[in-house]
């Protein structure tokens, strides 16, 4: 006999073991990915020697980082630059933890029926969980900077933390509007809210304004600032090599892959399939839960190639651009939605 | 049990991040202790069923007040606290019993009067009873504290600018502008 | 479910709280100063909120929310006047800035 208590710990140690894997899978995926696909937007090859068409080219990239002499400048600040790759990486993985990649099923353990909802945590705080925990990303950031002890990395640091900060008010906004809309703050409800429209529809303006802040809060381009590798010494993590120059690395990719999860969750109808199709093909349950996962990561897999699209087809801005961007446009566009979403909701 | 065990480990985590934010020489240490102590006491919030206050917290105090403290340590470059001149040497002895006095006499009133009382189950910390208050009971004191984050802003904006060497930094645009931009320049 | 007497909460408050007031009277730092401010007022916060709890009263929390906004507020001041003073006078330590006009 199974005590309850047991198999909802063990449940959730599964859901949360494999969440953390497959995460960090597809940041190996996404690294093929960006290369393949600037390679193809640029007309070349990229990499394809190692394994079939180069897909255990991230395994060989793995491996060099690894082999990597791991330098420690004489000058930095010894505990915090060890400490910045791990903190920056933490919250990045944080994230996912209430994004509901898929609907629920139940089996018998035994005698014990086993819920099983595909979603590690429903907050009854949902969204905001993901606010407060991804301000903390700019904690590695600045430690990074400031640890280095290095002035280009210390200003490498200040410069990306003010565009997380400043991209993180817009962001707040739009979500409030979706908010709004749903009257819960509960991820499962906000995907339950959108099984007959997506909120895109309804929400056209505050899906481009998560957009935009989403690439700025991951330091991807037209927003990457922090290390635009052409024309800056680089960033916070200049002084960084070996493993902890590819946790930053990773921390990015995860970033991603949480923000277009939460694309897809937060407008994108989340693990619903669009147009009535799965109620026309009358499948099985089961097949019904494998439907909905599988439409959830096609959902986010195309919003992970928006972001390498938009990287290698878009110019970079300058940083007063981005800034002048960021207060001046998205954060009264944000407001504006609020108000013209309130005004909607009163009216309908 | 677990939530005793949970308190005990968070109460530490806090107590010693406490500690070493008064202890440490380097401000930008004190700061990121400061966020250790500000992550449990989170999680303190969590177990006395606080789940919307522990949350704001950690998004506002976490991530925007000890950021902006960080980032003002970092331009003004501090260094680290030298030795104290004459004045402040003797203010440690000054200063440690009168916290330990604090101490003694507000925790003896709470370990005398709080005994019995557990923490309970309640429904208070959820968003909808806080946002059912702060939006009809407590309307005017939410919209009074917007303004007063409005002034703060503005207070701050005209605090941390620098009149004639933003003129200085801009292209002239007019005579009289240019003329100031001379005046700045033999000045300094 | 959670068992923990209110009275621990509260003596952890005030364990911080001391700790607040030992590093105002001790730390020369105007910045670190601040900090201690804002150790104080997370002390307070926590009474609060185990009050609230206690009493299962909402007030508890909205008071928590509008501490946050004062302390939003009188940090970004408060850092502002900091930067200002280190612009005239190159140091943040309080012992050094003890004219009241220069």
């Amino acid at each position: 006999m199974v005590n309850s208590a047991t198999v909802e710990l063990v449940v959730s140690a599964v859901k949360v073991f494999i969440v953390v894997n497959v995460i960090l899978l597809m940041v190996m995926v996404m690294i093929l990915a960006e290369r393949r696909i600037s390679a193809f937007i640029q007309d070349r090859y990229g990499p394809n020697r190692v394994g079939p068409f180069g897909i255990l080219q991230p395994i060989a990239d793995g491996i060099k980082f690894l082999f990597k002499e791991d330098v420690i400048p004489y000058h930095v600040d010894r505990f915090l630059y060890l400490l910045a790759p791990a903190v920056i990486l933490v919250p990045s993985l944080m994230t996912f933890a209430i994004v509901p990649f898929g609907s629920s099923f139940s089996f018998y353990w035994g005698d014990t029926p086993v819920h099983v909802r595909l979603q590690i945590a429903d907050l009854n705080i949902g969204i905001l969980y993901f606010v407060g925990i991804a301000s903390l990303a700019v904690y590695g950031l600045v430690i990074g900077g400031y640890a280095s002890n290095n002035k280009y990395s210390m200003f490498g640091g200040l410069r990306s933390s003010a565009q997380m900060i400043s991209y993180e008010i817009p962001m707040g906004l739009a979500i409030v509007s979706v908010v709004m809309l749903t009257g819960s703050l509960r991820l499962s409800d906000i995907v339950a809210d959108q099984q007959h429209m997506w909120n895109v529809v309804r929400q056209p303006l505050g899906f481009l304004i998560f957009l935009v802040a989403a690439f700025a809060e991951t330091n991807r381009l037209p927003f990457d600032l922090p290390e635009a590798e052409q024309e800056l010494v680089g960033g916070y993590h200049t002084e960084y090599s070996s493993m902890k120059f590819s946790a930053f690395f990773i921390a990015e990719y995860a970033n991603m892959i949480t923000s277009s999860a939460l694309i897809t969750t937060l407008f994108f109808g989340g693990y619903h399939v669009p147009f009535g199709i799965l109620e026309a093909l009358n499948l099985p349950v089961a097949w019904e839960v494998v439907v909905h996962v599988l439409s959830f990561s096609i959902k986010t897999a195309f919003f992970l190639f928006v972001y390498l699209w938009v990287r290698w087809t878009l110019p970079r801005f300058r940083y007063d651009q981005l800034m002048n961007l960021g207060w001046k446009s998205l954060l009264p566009l944000s407001l504006v939605n609020v108000v013209l979403t309130g005004i909607g909701i009163a009216i309908f | 049990m677990v939530a005793t065990a949970l308190f005990y480990i968070f109460a530490a985590i806090a107590t010693a991040g406490a500690i070493m934010v008064v202890a440490q020489r380097n401000p930008v240490y004190s700061a990121l202790y400061l966020v250790l102590t500000l992550f449990a006491l989170a999680g303190e919030y969590v177990l006395l069923m606080a789940h919307f206050i522990a949350i704001v917290h950690v998004a506002v105090y976490a991530g925007a007040i000890v950021v902006l403290f960080l980032f003002v340590i970092m331009l003004l470059n501090v260094r680290l606290e030298e030795r104290a001149p004459d004045a402040f040497r003797y203010m440690i002895y000054a200063g440690l019993p009168m916290a330990a006095i604090l101490f003694v006499e507000m925790g003896y009133f709470a370990f005398r009067g709080f005994q019995q009382a557990m923490v309970q189950g309640t429904r208070v910390g959820l968003v909808e009873s806080i946002g059912r208050a702060l939006f009809s009971q407590y309307v005017l004191p939410f919209e009074v504290a917007s303004i007063l984050l409005l002034v703060a802003m503005i207070g701050a904006l005209y605090l941390s600018k620098r009149k004639l060497e933003i003129v200085a930094f801009k292209r002239p645009r007019s005579k009289k502008e240019r003329l100031k931009v001379m005046m700045y320049e033999e000045e300094h | 479910m959670p068992a923990v007497p209110i009275s621990h909460f509260l003596i952890l408050s005030a364990v911080l709280f001391s700790l607040g007031v030992l590093g105002v009277i001790i730390r020369r730092n105007a910045i670190v100063i601040f900090m201690c401010i804002e150790l104080m007022l997370n002390a307070v916060n926590l009474t609060f909120l185990a009050f609230s709890n206690y009493l299962n009263n909402v007030e508890g929390q909205i008071f928590v929310f509008m501490v946050m906004v004062v302390a939003a507020a009188e940090v970004a001041v408060g850092l502002a006047i900091i930067v200002a003073i280190f612009r005239l006078r190159e140091t943040v330590h309080v012992d050094e800035i003890k004219l009241l006009k220069w």
